[in-house]
């Protein structure tokens, strides 16, 4: 008795496909989740992974079957068949990959909606009222307060003179955007990279730490400036990265999910101490936080940690 | 013929012998080998380099070298093997070699422009690896982003510019001949849509090196003049922007992988007929995926730019066009598993290393369209995921090409067979080795090791140790390749006229061809792919290829 190729094929095709699903969903090759986004981010690997599993074993299969099956054997000097092409293959040939990418467009679209990736926050999209608008314009406030942010400002390239050509704009400053999730509360944090260390401000609280301490569950925005060459804050459990660039102040923002200590790194080349440019964010509970807040808050406003900074040239 | 014969002129005027290699020759062939001959000096040298990296790497501590001599090898590394390597032998090596047979021509269509530009490529070579021992090297990656090479040590950086400006005017050189020589110097009777496929993937190749060359060259003089006038372009203290150099950077550099890896599609069209005795599967779509891959090539340079606070419109198109490369590349994957499927293939070193390209292509294209995703990419850019990706990309893509390549023709340049078993024993030492090199890489880069760093989180080690085993086994694989080509030049078997039995014109004449490619008129192949039994009843055997295409004479 035999069994017909179709059956075979159609067999083998379930197989692949039930297969590469189950490897998407039991794969485990990214680091522990501690932001909201993280778990997003993840969902959207697994489907990537389950597709990518799918072509690419079929592909292998199709490939090492051919090699195995249609090797030509010692003393034939004869041809295969002559055939130039099939058009109704060709075409579901670039129907299937125009449909996959398709998908996986639209569905990384609306994961990246979902990480808040597109979250207007530039001075041309930024619409009064809106959420975002409404924390940087709260935020700037808390910055005019304080010393240490204007000699942020003062750093290469201020844009402010940016914004002049920008008619109907009253916000002070042109900002970046990178992804922004966070909404009502937000913790607000300046970040400085230089060569070769990040600095972080808390305005609120006068703290300037070479660690980055948050709680947990509650969001924080990154308000970020570079002073001398391009680096990129990241954080691998986070699933975020945002290059700092000078002259071009870039906010993102985040809810920590997960208490721990994980690393910043610096994925940017920036010099020759690049690989060493690292640090931690320590994610605490509520309570361990505001400690850490008191007992780091300096008596008096105090930007000596900054000021010390060499300029730059 | 009343006209003195072109061989008497030649004899006069140019070296002959081995000599004619050292000389500004005008033949094709000549410049052909020189291109393939002097980049892959530089791919040894470009090894060496990556051997220095990959030493340092197999501790988490810097301690080889120091850390500014890292940050040079690295960026030495990655421009020759881009700018030296790859570039000018898929397009100035086995296009100056093989282009002018294709269309039926005796020559490029500028032999001096042709000669300039290969003469351009030594010494832009020389200058850039000697400004390590005179000045000190860049130090900036292959990328030079503003403002770290406004800022890193001048000398280097603007030596640097020089060398990439030197070789991209002969890329471009190249390019306009190229197209000419497809576009004009054609058989009477020979139409485009009849070209082997390589003439084709040249063609669109030369249309990326003409649009967006002029663009990384024009950058570069920009770069140059903030690093030397003190000029603002792109130095944010002086009101200029560093985004902007990368939009115009990337703007030739997405075309530039494209045409570090056209070429390769071209050439693997070419060799998998042969070696499974079948016609390339779609020739038509082959031809319009190329195009397409030409068009999208060109609109999606900003997917290596999503961090850099690019604005949401802008990601999310270029997310879009990114992903849709993947569908002219995809049709050109099943064509070419269709060519393979029912054909009697051969399982020599050049199949071995095409089907290679083929395995490791697909890995790279699908990791290339999750990084086109703008949420998976913010995660893994510029990560170790990315430097696995790239590596399957240039080296398990083009590179193997080029070493199924030279089994290949190596008998059509030489008259000469390589040797088989070591050919093999090659593929097998660079397969294993390549895998091994690049595989981890993908993990370190998603569980939070960056690209370009000289010390890494020491939980990192072991993986990081396994690529370095890689990378010794793929120089150690380059023995058994060096060995074969230079015996098998005096003692190998030799090959005949046509070893592989196959259609397309550059086998239709003697191994090695005469200066002028056929003693007699050039043969007009209108079915390059012709293999198989219907077609016509051919018999193959009885006859040799020269005596059906040619005019008789010989
Ligand atoms: C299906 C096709 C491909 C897609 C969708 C794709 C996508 C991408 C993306 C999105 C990146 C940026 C990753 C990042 O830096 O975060 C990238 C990087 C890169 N790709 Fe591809 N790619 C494809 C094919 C190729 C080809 C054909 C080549 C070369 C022959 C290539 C070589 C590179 C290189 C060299 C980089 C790294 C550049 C650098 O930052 O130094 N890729 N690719
Ligand atoms: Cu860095
Ligand atoms: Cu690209």
């Amino acid at each position: 008795m035999t069994i017909p190729t179709s059956l075979i094929t159609l067999v083998l095709g379930m197989v692949l496909v039930l297969g590469g699903l189950w490897v998407g969903q039991n794969v485990n090759l990214l680091p522990v989740d501690a932001s909201s986004n993280a778990p997003v981010y993840d969902a959207l690997f697994q489907v990537l992974f389950s597709i990518g599993t799918i072509l690419f074993v079929g592909v292998t299969g199709l490939l090492i079957f051919s090699l195995v099956r249609f090797r030509r054997l010692p003393g034939d000097q004869g041809d295969g068949v002559a055939i130039e092409g099939n058009l109704p293959l060709e075409i579901l040939w670039t129907a299937i990959p125009a449909v996959v990418v398709l998908f996986v467009g639209i569905y990384s679209y609306d994961i990246y909606e979902r990480m808040g990736g597109m979250t207007p926050l530039n001075g041309h999209e930024a619409m009064h009222g809106d959420a975002s608008s409404l924390m940087l314009a709260e935020h700037q406030s808390h910055g005019d307060a304080m010393a240490a942010p204007a000699l942020l400002r003062e750093g290469p390239g201020s844009s402010s003179t940016l914004l002049a050509d920008d008619p109907g704009e009253a916000q002070p400053e042109r900002v970046w955007g990178g992804i922004s999730s966070a909404a009502g509360d937000a913790l607000p944090v300046e970040l400085t990279a230089m060569q070769f260390a990040f600095i972080f401000h808390y305005p609120d609280s006068s703290i300037t730490s070479g660690e980055l301490h948050v709680p947990v569950g509650r969001p924080v925005q990154l308000r970020m400036e570079a002073r001398d060459v391009i680096h990129a804050f990241w954080v691998p459990q986070f699933r975020l990265k945002q290059d700092v660039i000078p002259g071009q102040p870039t906010v993102m923002s985040f809810t920590p999910t997960r208490p721990g200590t994980y690393p910043i790194v610096c994925a940017e080349l920036c010099g020759p101490y690049h690989g060493g440019m690292r640090t931690n964010v320590v994610v605490h509970e509520q309570e361990a936080f505001e400690a850490w807040i008191r007992q780091n808050a300096p008596a008096a406003p105090s930007t000596v940690a900054l000021a010390a900074a060499p300029p730059t040239g | 013929m009343t006209v003195a014969s072109p061989e008497s002129f030649q004899g006069s005027l140019q070296p002959q012998g081995w000599l004619r290699y050292f000389s500004f020759s005008l033949d094709h062939k000549v410049i052909g080998l020189q291109y393939l001959v002097t980049g892959f000096i530089f791919y040894l040298i470009g090894g060496a380099l990556a051997g220095v990296i990959r030493t340092e790497l197999a501790s988490p501590i810097s301690d080889f070298i120091s850390r500014e001599t890292y940050n040079e090898v690295l960026t030495l590394h990655g421009t020759v093997m881009i700018f030296l390597w790859i570039v000018p032998v898929v397009n100035g090596g086995f296009g100056n070699y093989l282009i002018p047979f294709y269309v039926g021509a005796r020559d490029m269509a500028f032999p001096r422009l042709n000669a300039v530009a290969f003469w351009m490529i030594p010494p832009a070579g020389i200058l850039l690896i000697s400004s390590y021992f005179i000045s000190g090297a860049a130090q900036s990656g292959w990328t030079a982003y503003p403002p770290l090479s406004i800022t890193t040590p001048a000398a280097g950086q603007v030596v640097w510019i020089l060398s990439v400006l030197l070789l991209g005017g002969s890329s471009i050189f190249g390019a306009i001949n190229f197209i000419a020589t497809v576009l004009k110097l054609r058989q009477p009777g020979l139409k485009l849509m009849q070209l082997p496929m390589y003439c084709w993937a040249m063609l669109g190749t030369s249309i990326l090196v003409v649009l967006s060359t002029p663009v990384l060259a024009g950058t570069l003089i920009l770069l140059s003049f903030d690093i030397v006038a003190h000029t603002g372009f792109f130095n944010p203290a002086l009101g200029g922007n560093v985004v902007v150099y990368q939009h115009l950077f990337w703007f030739y550099s997405h075309p530039a992988v494209y045409i570090m890896v056209l070429p390769a599609f071209g050439l693997v069209s070419e060799i998998l007929p042969i070696h499974a005795r079948k016609p390339l599967f779609g020739y038509t779509t082959m031809v319009y995926s190329i195009l397409g891959i030409v068009f999208l090539g060109l609109i999606v340079w900003a997917h290596h730019m999503f961090t850099s606070g690019t604005p949401p419109w802008m990601r999310l198109f270029f997310t879009i066009a990114t992903s849709f490369i993947a569908v002219p590349t995809g049709i050109k994957f099943f064509n070419w598993l269709a060519t393979l499927w029912g054909g009697k293939i051969a399982l020599n070193s050049a199949m071995l290393f095409s089907c290679a390209f083929i395995f490791h292509f697909v890995f790279g294209g699908i990791t290339g369209v999750a990084l086109a995703q703008v949420p998976f990419d913010i995660h893994v850019h510029d990560t170790y995921f990315v430097v696995g990706h790239f590596h399957y990309i240039v080296y398990g893509g083009t590179v193997f090409v080029i070493f199924a390549a030279i089994y290949h023709w190596y008998p059509k340049f030489t008259g000469r067979m390589l040797n088989e078993d070591l050919g093999r024993l090659h593929f097998l030492l660079t397969f294993v080795g390549f895998n091994l090199c690049f595989l981890p890489q993908h993990w370190l880069g998603l569980n939070g090791m960056p690209r370009r760093v000289a010390e890494y989180d020491p939980a990192f080690t072991t993986l990081n140790q396994a690529s370095s085993i890689g990378a010794l086994l793929m120089a150690i694989s380059t023995l058994p390749l060096l060995y074969n080509v230079i015996w098998s030049a005096f003692r190998g078997q030799v090959a005949g006229d046509n070893p592989w039995r196959a259609l397309t014109p550059e086998w239709l004449t003697s191994s090695p061809p005469p200066v002028e490619n056929w003693v007699g008129a050039a043969p007009l192949v209108h079915e390059p792919y012709a293999y198989g039994v219907p077609a016509d009843q051919i018999d193959l055997n009885a006859t040799s290829g020269r005596d059906l295409w040619s005019d008789g004479r010989s």
